[in-house]
């Protein structure tokens, strides 16, 4: 049991009804995290990644979004069919969730600590007290300075930085299995946003959690992942090692994705202009057939747009969704 | 982000600091609004003198002395008498708990049954919201003061007869005025439920494992009570008016229990000759509802969270 992955998604839609149509955010992602792993998933917006993440909890409306196909085993259960009370239990008890706007994400018109304690109270029923004691030993765990007093403190009183923390501690309060972040860096600034990152890395040594990270900075992938999942247009693309993937990217998006990292080091010697990946992503309202990042690609064939190409396992733990290579059987 | 720098920079000031609560920032912010301040003082005093003024002024509402009618203000009888010599100080004081009485529990009904519709209309899209919006327009829409005498008229005698004469007009006026006064706060908590439903702190909220009854009346409902408590406090003074317009048209409480507006209706025969006999219990009405309107002012001011001063 404990070798099975903590959480898989088979071939996971998740179609969202529109006056102009069946918008496909999420159109078939495998995916898996293994206890104490951190996987990111990359890719530019607009591709599925946050679609995704917060179908794992099922925080998507629904209506209009439906999860059409596919599963998503937790610990080898099923989420997809569970009743809406079962899912409040796996909310924050088994699975934490981060969100992408620390400043808005807390109520205004409680303290955090009050927020902390709500959340510990709800899922393991402590006293009010021990609650308190929990939110103050939670922001102390987050490194926020000062822990006793600033429980009592309101989410205006916190800054972007701080207030990320305090969601951190939120999520990790319950002690969950796995702690999804979706773009928990975008809304801060540089020095704060590896603060963050260290934090999650520092508490997933701790507490022993996995981690999946949604991202479009390959930065912070190179900086926390162990495995990567690079989706383009609702798929996954290219799934291998961090160090595979930046050391040898097979996928033509991923190339590019890496190449337009701006590098400092050389725009200040000399003056090339910073790489970018012509066009646009397709809409996901009619998908391209074939490989739906054809259009866009520099190496694109006839045979690219005749039909979708499968996600193969190119080297042993190197996945792509490309026919430059061919597939080879270990 | 312009945002978080600015958090940042107030979040790194010197250490000591007051802690402040939303209750007091919102004082803080009241106090600065002075013809709200002066009207609280004033409404302060009011209410006092109508809690304790009948003990002190033991003058009976009731006894009839034929050899002081209609006077005018005196020592004996500050405000005058009416036609049947009876105390008109005694009876505003009197009146005034009843007409305030009235305006609380109709605020309160108004407000009960404004949140209960606006957040089941706020929490649900589709069809319930659409029949309750469609159901509030028609209250919007009816006749008020036919309908209320129409009411009055039908019920007054059978809901007297059950919980006794002056409950029964006190319920009813109260049932009466708040149920023709809710429509506004719920409009008003649907649009702000419709705005906080979809505020990340709530998607948050849900992330965490909350309930939909939790999220409701934990993270939705105390940030959409601003406007509703500014609303709550306005419709007390609509509230006296109505009740006063009740009365003056007959139709609110029997004579023998003197409200405001009952005072004006019994006076408006002798204002020729004893205009006093008017004016204390229009006065009384005057002051209590512009206060209480300036008030609200400045609840609004003070509860905005938009407003930073």
């Amino acid at each position: 049991m404990n070798d099975a992955p903590l959480l898989a998604l088979h071939g996971l839609k998740v179609h969202f009804k529109t006056d102009d149509g069946m918008v496909r955010a999420v159109d078939g992602v495998d995916l898996t995290v293994n206890r104490a792993e951190t996987v990111c998933v990359v890719g530019e917006s607009g591709c599925g990644k946050t679609v995704t993440a917060m179908t794992i909890l099922k925080l998507i409306a629904m209506p209009p979004g439906r999860i059409v196909a596919g599963e998503i085993r937790f610990e080898g259960r099923d989420l997809v069919p569970l009743p809406p009370a079962e899912m409040q239990k796996i909310r924050s008890k088994e699975i934490g969730f981060v969100f992408q706007e620390p400043m808005t994400s807390l109520n205004p018109v409680y303290t955090v600590g009050q927020q902390i304690a709500e959340t510990v109270r709800q899922h393991e029923g402590l006293s009010r007290r021990a609650a308190m004691d929990r939110a103050a030993e939670m922001l102390r765990l987050v490194n926020i300075p000062n822990p006793q007093r600033r429980v009592n403190d309101y989410p205006h009183q916190f800054s972007g930085g701080m207030r990320q923390r305090v969601m951190i501690a939120m999520a990790l309060s319950c002690n969950p299995k796995l702690l999804i972040a979706d773009e928990p860096t975008t809304a801060l600034d540089v020095t704060i946003q590896a603060q963050i990152l260290e934090l999650l890395n520092e508490m997933k040594q701790r507490l022993g959690m996995a981690v999946l990270l949604i991202t479009h900075a390959m930065g912070v992938v190179a900086e926390t992942a162990q495995r990567v999942v690079v989706m383009y247009a609702g798929k996954v693309v290219e799934e291998a090692t961090v160090e595979a993937l930046f050391a040898d990217p097979r996928h033509p998006y991923t190339q590019g994705l890496i190449r337009s990292i701006p590098r400092i080091d050389l725009a200040a010697t000399t003056h090339t202009r910073l790489e970018a990946i012509p066009g646009t992503v397709p809409s996901l309202l009619n998908p391209p057939i074939g490989c739906r990042f054809a259009a866009r690609c520099r190496h694109a064939m006839p045979d690219c747009v005749a039909a979708e190409p499968p996600l193969r396992e190119v080297t042993p733990g190197h996945k792509v969704a490309c026919i430059l290579y061919p597939e080879v059987h270990a | 982000m312009a945002g978080s720098t600015l958090a940042s920079a107030t979040a790194s000031a010197p250490a000591p600091r007051r802690r402040v609560t939303p209750g007091q920032e919102a004082w803080r912010r009241f106090r600065k609004h002075r013809l709200a301040v002066v009207s609280l003082f004033t409404l302060g005093l009011l209410v006092l003198a109508l809690l304790v003024g009948p003990l002190v002024w033991t003058l009976p509402i009731d006894e009839i002395d034929f050899t002081a009618r209609l006077q005018g203000p005196s020592w004996e009888h500050p405000f005058g008498t009416d036609d049947l010599g009876q105390d008109i100080l005694a009876r505003v004081l009197h009146g005034g708990r009843i007409s305030l009485a009235v305006g609380v529990a109709a605020m309160l009904v108004a407000v009960f049954v404004g949140v209960l519709v606006g957040a089941i209309a706020g929490m649900s899209r589709g069809r319930v919201d659409a029949a309750l919006m469609w159901l509030t327009d028609l209250f919007l829409s009816l006749p008020e003061l036919p309908l209320l005498l129409l009411i009055i008229y039908l019920f007054r005698d059978g809901l007297g007869a059950i919980v006794g004469p002056e409950a029964g007009v006190f319920i009813m006026i109260v049932a009466v005025i708040g149920g023709f006064r809710w429509m506004p706060v719920a409009r008003l908590v649907r649009a702000q439920f419709f705005s906080l439903r979809e505020k990340e702190f709530v998607e948050a909220a849900r992330a965490l494992g909350a309930s939909r009854s939790r999220l409701v009346v934990r993270h939705i409902l105390p940030n959409a009570l601003g406007p509703v408590i500014v609303a709550a406090t306005i419709d007390v003074a609509a509230a006296i008016i109505a009740e006063s317009t009740l009365s003056f048209l007959g139709l609110g409480f029997p004579p023998d229990i003197p409200t405001w507006g009952r005072l004006l209706f019994d006076a408006k025969d002798n204002l020729d000759f004893a205009p006093h006999w008017a004016l204390f219990p229009g006065l009384a009405i005057f002051l209590t509802v512009l206060t209480i309107n300036f008030i609200g002012d400045g609840l609004r001011d003070a509860l905005d969270p938009r407003r930073v001063t």
